[in-house]
């Protein structure tokens, strides 16, 4: 890389125009993954930490930033496992909760269950399945709208 | 073997087979919704598996990945429960399975969290979370299936009799835990027993089932003396494509 190294809130920028693979409206700075980003002399190091231990999208996720990297004229670029703290659904960003309920998928709530049916509104809402189409969801049903839906896990 | 790699072999070897036993089911559960959660709980420990079996390969310093480990070791060379083996049966048989290790998985990791090493304490963390989600719907399922009709609490008990010999295991204490309490690493198994069987005694209440007074356990998997026969059959299943064409890759 040519002159001055991209600063840490830049670096953050482009990260936060990388989709998660499998939900693109959210970007895995919005899905909280990414820890830490640090420049360790002329190498860029990004702590990323697995949202589930065997979730498939967690090394599409790593090529993804890498190649964002790349395409900004990063050369030496360093990608970490950090499993501790664990991830937790808490550092969803606000942006990402509400980009998540626009695209039709509840956001986490602490009280385990989806505070209303993303499409309607209505809080009328059943479980389906503990499980859905990713790791990270689970399968529920408005009785208002009659649609079933996703809602993003919380853990 | 160092009992540091003996409990990751142990911790990865039971999320490993069991894993691959519940994954199993996919394409064949008795209803979609079922058939995705199962996928689901297969994943999350094969992922699981990945974590420990890592580690035990960077402890042990011969050079082996998590997935040497998975597909070039042979029957004796596992450190598994016999539970998790034991074949998939009907569904009642596979969800009696889980929610025996589920109960046991999360009063473990628990344990683990507080270990001296802090990579197994990290990797527990980690698991911790999913293994409290398995529980919850081991849990619940349980009870929904033994108090069910008669048909599905018949198959629920049935499943209990047959799979609770294979439970004692998981409390039986031998030179390697007393080498890892003692350096503080994991807890004494048999420690967990009280708050296991007080679990177990809550949700078959629920489930109106019923608890084999027998105590007999049988032993051999987490010591790899003397799996089963149908750890074999398994690991054929498993292994056969890096065994017929070592170090393939896709």
């Amino acid at each position: 890389m040519v002159g001055t190294l991209p600063s840490i809130d830049t670096v953050r920028a482009w990260l936060d125009e990388v989709p998660d693979p499998e939900i693109p409206v959210i970007s895995v700075v919005d899905l909280g993954i990414v820890r830490e980003i640090a420049w360790e002399g002329d190498t860029l190091v990004v702590s990323i930490t697995p949202t589930y231990s065997g979730c498939p999208a967690t090394s599409v996720i790593a090529m993804d930033i890498e190649a964002a990297l790349r395409a900004r004229g990063v050369e030496q670029i360093e990608l970490r496992r950090r499993l501790s703290p664990a991830w937790t659904t808490d550092w969803l960003s606000e942006k990402g909760r509400a980009n998540l309920e626009a695209y039709g998928i509840a956001p986490p709530s602490p009280a385990g269950a989806p505070d209303r049916c993303p499409l309607c509104g209505s809080s009328r809402v059943t479980r389906v399945s503990q499980f859905g189409s990713t790791p990270c969801k689970a399968h529920w049903r408005c009785e208002e709208c009659r649609e079933s839906f996703d809602y993003f896990k919380c853990l | 073997m160092e009992p540091p790699v003996e409990l990751l072999l142990r911790m990865g070897d039971n999320a490993l087979v069991l894993g691959h036993r519940v994954s199993e089911w996919c394409g064949h559960a008795p209803v979609l919704e079922e058939d995705i959660a199962l996928a689901n709980v297969a994943l999350d420990l094969i992922g699981q598996a990945q974590l420990w079996l890592g580690l035990a390969g960077e402890l042990e310093g011969a050079g082996r990945s998590a997935d040497d480990l998975a597909f070039l070791r042979d029957v004796w060379d596992f450190r598994n429960l016999l539970l998790v083996e034991q074949p998939n049966g009907d569904f009642g048989q596979t969800l009696m399975r889980q929610y025996l290790f589920d109960a046991w998985h999360v009063l473990q990791l628990q344990a683990l969290t507080e270990s001296t090493e802090a990579r197994v304490g990290e990797i527990a963390e980690k698991a911790l979370k999913e293994a409290r989600y398995h529980l919850e719907r081991s849990r619940s399922l349980v009870i929904g299936l033994g108090d069910g009709t008669p048909e599905s609490h018949a198959r629920m008990q049935g499943a209990v009799n047959r799979l609770w010999p294979y439970a004692g295991e998981m409390f039986l204490v031998d030179p390697i835990d007393e080498a890892l309490i003692a350096s503080g690493i994991a807890p004494l198994p048999r420690g967990l027993w009280a708050n296991y069987h007080a679990e177990i005694q809550e949700i078959f209440s629920d489930a109106t089932l019923t608890v084999p007074e027998s105590g007999f356990a049988q032993r051999g998997g987490r010591s790899g003396e003397r799996h089963s026969e149908h750890l074999g059959p398994m690991l054929a299943q498993m292994q056969w494509l890096q065994r017929a064409y070592p170090g393939a890759t896709w």
